[in-house]
């Protein structure tokens, strides 16, 4: 008994569907006999059994779409399969066991296999002189450079962890954090993201255990922001350029600064009001991390500065390199979605602190602006708050703060 | 120089030889669509059923010395030629004891030994390549002939053109074999030729031309012999028409919604290898045991080429990029 | 290697004067060796480069063709597939693309495809480049994209001294090798030693060795190069000039080399600017050589638009001295 199974017709063929059988069990078919008929995407083709025998059972019901090599029919075949005819094995990627005895076929000379020459392959990097490019000089990624000359670090007092020994930006970032540049990649992250887990949701509970949060929103229009972005950034390199998020921290600061009692620290049912505003900026990793290092004394950075710092926190951050003090300073935190988030973020306040800012995405929306309807860009911006210290009047009015602070992105 | 014969030898010996030949190349193909719906062979396979009279009756015609050129539709050429069956198969399962070394596959048939220049899968491609092979001889001042095959579908392409007047302007020895089947893939020729008659053509070129029944290999021999004489003689180049057609889709994934199936089965009725057979038959030249006896042969030698293919192996792959430029000797 | 020669021992030659002496030594030692193409016998050849030939050595070896690039193209790759070595010249590359198909398809693949048992050396020749004033259709600079084909080589002779040199390795060779030169080198004139022979064919040679930028570059564009490099000199920039002679294969070693010392580099192509052979280079230096690097890699290519006829768009879409200086400069911040 062998199967008729559903041929390959060409190289594109996935799958075929029967549309009418021109057999049916108890016909006698040879070789070259047109069986079926198959629906195929260029259109229906005749298919021909390569088999002699007799039809014994039709597997697979008209009209449904199967794929190559399914069996349709069994046929009770006459005599033994020839060696050639034999069932087919599934299409073997490696050659099939050798049948018996292959013949004394003449083979055709070849040219004598010499060893390959790689030839002039592209991919093969050339010999060059080993050791660093120029003679002395350390081989260091621009963006290794820029950091250390930023910070002034020696590069030749580094050992590079990059290909062929070269010192990366994780390398000198490492320096600047105190911490040499570990082999182990595993270790190189610097995070637990397990322990790091644990720590959040203990944190997240018990703020939701002690502290009475309020919520209040804002709707903030930030066009004005959006356009100054755009002029200031438009002279600048991509590696120089603004972010909202950098404006927006800066925003929380200068209100936090006129509203003491959204920083600061609730200790014992206690308020402490922190005498500095520094903001806990929250920065996601992938793997599930989470964590809102400090940006010190964001309400007197300039914005170039607060940017460059923020970005240095996020580096550092993703490669593990935050200092603890960082984790503990913050007196407020900010919390975004960035662009991927949703239009409306409320956060759980990071204990001992009393507040936390959140930012939804930036939309577009139909905005009345001087009586007549047009589109401008908007944010929400969330505060959760402790009702200890403060309520909702005083919210309300820090949040209007924030988002006046935000209509002067120039201020210095 | 070989003792020239215009007329073929009508000996039972060389009757039986060609008609053997046909069925070999009938099964052959067979066996390749079996193949090729398991998968064993990939990729495009096209096929010669109906046509074997053609690449029987023109190839063995020329000497070991002559040159030929064919198209993708090369299985019968090749095997005709001398091409080990083996080898083809094993060439079309892609493995590296292939003709090609697997390189190629069914389109892309090579053999040094038997000057067979290949498998060409570009319609037309084939010409140009013909002239230049000719052209040497010529500059050599020998006498080699070069077969050039295509099909009524290269009539149509630019190079056609070039190389049948090339070919007349420079005095080349080369035979121009137009397999005329009717259909370029799914184009008709009616549709696709302004002039359908194409030896017609040959004349504006100044060619001598001459149109044969593709399906009766004695007169297709026969045709052959005069214009390989002629091409070997004059210098000149010669152009047959050979009419035929193939049973067969254009290749394995063909849904043929270009012709309708009472034009195959009226052409299926002049099939090359029941006609020569019926006449053999009739003209008691062959026996039923004769035909007993290819048929066994035929079978066996396929199935050795099958074993010798599923037992061939693959080229290894970090051989992938030798042979892309010539190799210094070490 | 490029060869130191007394000037008493050197003659004043023209580029097309080089290249011709080239193809009569060729067809004078080697019986095999032809030339076939469109006027190159009766005409004298559209750039006259073969002028003369044709009364020397016969109309069987300086053969004219037809109009029928394709079907030239492959007789040539027939021809030197059955033991002959032709040269085939097509007119300029913008012809050249009747005969893609012949040089893509047949002497590209040939010796893969048939696992090695045919070769294909024959020799395609070819002018290229911008600069007369003949607008879209007869101004291409395709060079690059012949260089993206595995299966063929790809030349550029820049100096006299290539131009009467590199012909006969190229038919010495068992493989394609394709041959471009610049329409705007032909009247150029130079010094060769009078016992010039065969040159290198793989390798790229230091034209001017400098210490500050490498700026690579090949055929036409060599002399804008140099001259940029001349007047960088005058403003303290000491610039290297590299003339890349085979642009497939490319000598990476002498690129790299370059770039580790000098740690910048401007590629100057005629080609446009998009997946020019420029990107291509640049690449292998962002491969090989990325920590060596002081600044990004420049390029200095053809505008973005089909070359245009009137002499001042013509000269402002193709490489210029200047567009080479002040990419040097910007690349040292010193625009």
């Amino acid at each position: 008994m062998v199967e008729f199974r559903m041929p390959s017709l060409g190289a594109d063929m996935e799958a075929g569907t029967l549309v009418e059988w021109l057999v049916k069990p108890g016909d006698q078919v040879k070789r070259g006999d047109i069986v079926a008929v198959v629906e195929t995407q260029k259109g229906a083709i005749e298919i021909e059994i390569f088999e002699a025998g007799r039809i014994e059972q039709i597997l697979v019901d008209l009209d449904t779409k199967v794929p190559v090599g399914t069996p349709l029919a069994r046929i009770r075949t006459e005599r033994e399969a020839q060696p050639a005819a034999a069932a087919p094995a599934a299409p073997p990627p490696a050659p099939p066991a050798p049948s018996p005895a292959p013949p004394a076929v003449p083979v055709r000379p070849r040219a004598p296999m010499v060893p390959a020459r790689p030839g002039p392959a592209p991919s093969a990097a050339p010999p060059l002189p080993a050791g660093p490019g120029v003679a002395g000089r350390a081989r260091a990624s621009p963006a290794a450079r820029r950091l250390a000359e930023r910070h002034g670090v020696d590069l030749s007092a580094i050992t590079g962890s990059g290909p062929g020994g070269a010192i990366t930006h994780a390398d000198v970032a490492g320096r600047l954090g105190g911490i040499t540049a570990p082999p182990d990649r595993k270790r190189a992250l610097g995070l637990d993201l397990d322990a790091m887990r644990t720590a959040i949701a203990a944190a997240m509970a018990r703020s939701k255990r002690e502290i009475p949060h309020y919520y209040l929103e804002h709707q903030v229009d930030v066009t004005a922001c959006e356009q100054w972005l755009a002029r200031t950034n438009a002279t600048r390199a991509p590696d120089n350029r603004l972010l909202i998020g950098a404006l927006a921290i800066r925003s929380v600061a200068l209100a936090a600064r006129r509203f003491p009692a959204f920083n600061g620290f609730c200790r014992d049912g206690k308020f402490e009001p922190a005498a500095a505003v520094h903001v806990g900026v929250a920065i996601a990793i992938r793997g599930g991390g989470l964590a809102a290092p400090a940006l010190h004394h964001a309400d007197q950075l300039p914005l170039d500065q607060l940017m460059t710092g923020m970005r240095d926190l996020v580096q550092r951050m993703r490669s593990g390199r935050i200092r603890s003090s960082e984790i503990s300073d913050p007196t407020i935190t900010v919390s975004s979605l960035g662009e991927r988030g949703v239009e409306a973020l409320y956060g759980i306040i990071y204990p001992p602190q009393v507040a936390i800012v959140g930012f939804g995405k930036v939309v577009t929306r139909p905005w009345v602006v001087d009586g007549a309807i047009g589109p401008r860009s908007v944010v929400t911006i969330t505060l959760s708050a402790d009702h200890r210290v403060s309520d909702g009047h005083a919210g309300a009015l820090f949040l209007a703060e924030i988002g006046k602070q935000l209509q002067e992105p120039d201020k210095p | 120089m070989t003792a020239v014969a215009d007329k073929p030898h009508l000996s039972r010996e060389h009757m039986l030889d060609s008609l053997k030949q046909m069925i070999r190349i009938r099964r052959f193909e067979d066996k390749c669509a079996e193949l090729y719906t398991q998968e064993k062979i990939r990729g495009f396979l096209h096929l010669y059923d109906g046509e074997e009279a053609v690449a029987v009756g023109v190839v063995p015609v020329l000497e070991k010395r002559d040159r030929i050129v064919a198209t993708y539709r090369e299985h019968a050429h090749a095997l005709v030629r001398g091409v080990a069956m083996t080898a083809a198969l094993a060439e079309m399962y892609g493995k590296q004891e292939g003709c090609s070394r697997g390189r190629g596959g069914s389109m892309h048939l090579f053999d040094r030994a038997t000057n067979f220049y290949g498998g060409n899968a570009i319609v037309g491609g084939g010409l140009p390549l013909s002239i230049g092979l000719a052209l040497a001889d010529h500059m050599r001042g020998n006498d080699i002939v070069t077969a050039c095959f295509f099909g009524d579908g290269a009539v149509a392409e630019g190079e056609f053109h070039e190389s049948l007047n090339l070919a007349a302007l420079w005095g080349l020895r080369v035979l121009f074999v137009c397999e005329n089947n009717l259909y370029a893939m799914g184009t008709s020729l009616a549709l696709s030729e302004s002039e359908t008659d194409i030896q017609r053509k040959a004349a504006c070129y100044r060619i001598a031309s001459e149109v044969v029944d593709g399906m009766d290999v004695v007169a297709v021999e026969a045709a052959a012999r005069r214009a390989v004489h002629a091409v070997r003689e004059s210098g000149k180049p010669y152009f047959l028409e050979c009419r035929t057609y193939r049973l067969r889709a254009h290749s394995m994934f063909d849904a043929q919604l270009y012709r309708d199936k009472v034009e195959i089965e009226g052409w299926r009725h002049k099939d090359p290898i029941v006609r020569f057979q019926g006449w053999l038959e009739s003209s008691r030249m062959i026996h039923p045991d004769d035909l007993a006896r290819i048929e066994a042969d035929v079978a066996a030698e396929i199935a050795e080429a099958v074993a010798f293919a599923e037992a061939g192996t693959w080229e290894p792959v970090e051989q992938l990029s030798r042979f892309t430029y010539a190799e210094k000797a070490a | 290697m490029t060869r130191e020669a007394a000037s008493s021992d050197t003659i004043e030659v023209t580029y097309r004067d080089a290249m011709r002496e080239a193809i009569r030594d060729a067809l004078a030692r080697d019986d095999s060796v032809f030339l076939m193409g469109e006027d190159v016998g009766r005409y004298g050849g559209c750039y006259a480069v073969s002028k003369g030939l044709l009364a020397e050595f016969g109309a069987e070896r300086i053969r004219d063709t037809p109009l029928s690039e394709s079907g030239f193209t492959g007789a040539g790759i027939g021809a030197a597939m059955a033991g002959m070595r032709p040269i085939v010249e097509l007119m300029t590359v913008n012809f050249s693309l009747l005969a893609l198909d012949q040089i893509l398809n047949t002497a590209a693949t040939v010796r893969h495809m048939s696992g090695n048992q045919f070769g294909v050396p024959v020799v395609i020749r070819m002018a290229t480049g911008a600069g007369r004033q003949v607008a879209a259709q007869h101004s291409h600079s395709l060079e690059g994209w012949y260089a993206h084909i595995p299966g063929i080589k790809v030349l550029a002779p820049a100096t006299v001294e290539d131009a009467r040199g590199m012909l006969w390795p190229a038919l010495q060779d068992p493989d394609p090798v394709l041959i471009f030169e610049n329409v705007m080198l032909y009247n150029m004139t130079g010094r060769l030693a009078k016992d010039a022979g065969s040159v290198d064919i793989d390798k790229a040679v230091v034209r001017r060795p400098g210490h500050d930028i490498s700026l690579i570059t090949y055929g036409g564009s060599l002399w804008k190069t140099l001259d940029a490099a001349a007047a960088l000199a005058a403003d303290n920039i000491d610039a290297e000039v590299i003339d890349l002679r085979s642009l497939r294969p490319l000598d990476d070693l002498t690129i790299m080399t370059s770039v580790a010392r000098t740690r910048r580099a401007i590629i100057i192509d005629e080609g446009w600017r998009s997946g020019s052979l420029a990107a291509e280079i640049g690449m292998r230096i962002a491969e090989q050589a990325f920590w060596d690097l002081d600044g990004p890699i420049g390029r200095v290519c053809s505008e973005e638009v089909p070359i245009p006829y009137p002499r001042h768009l013509e000269s402002a879409a193709i490489p210029q001295v200047p567009k080479i200086v002040a990419a040097a400069k910007a690349a040292l911040g010193r625009a």
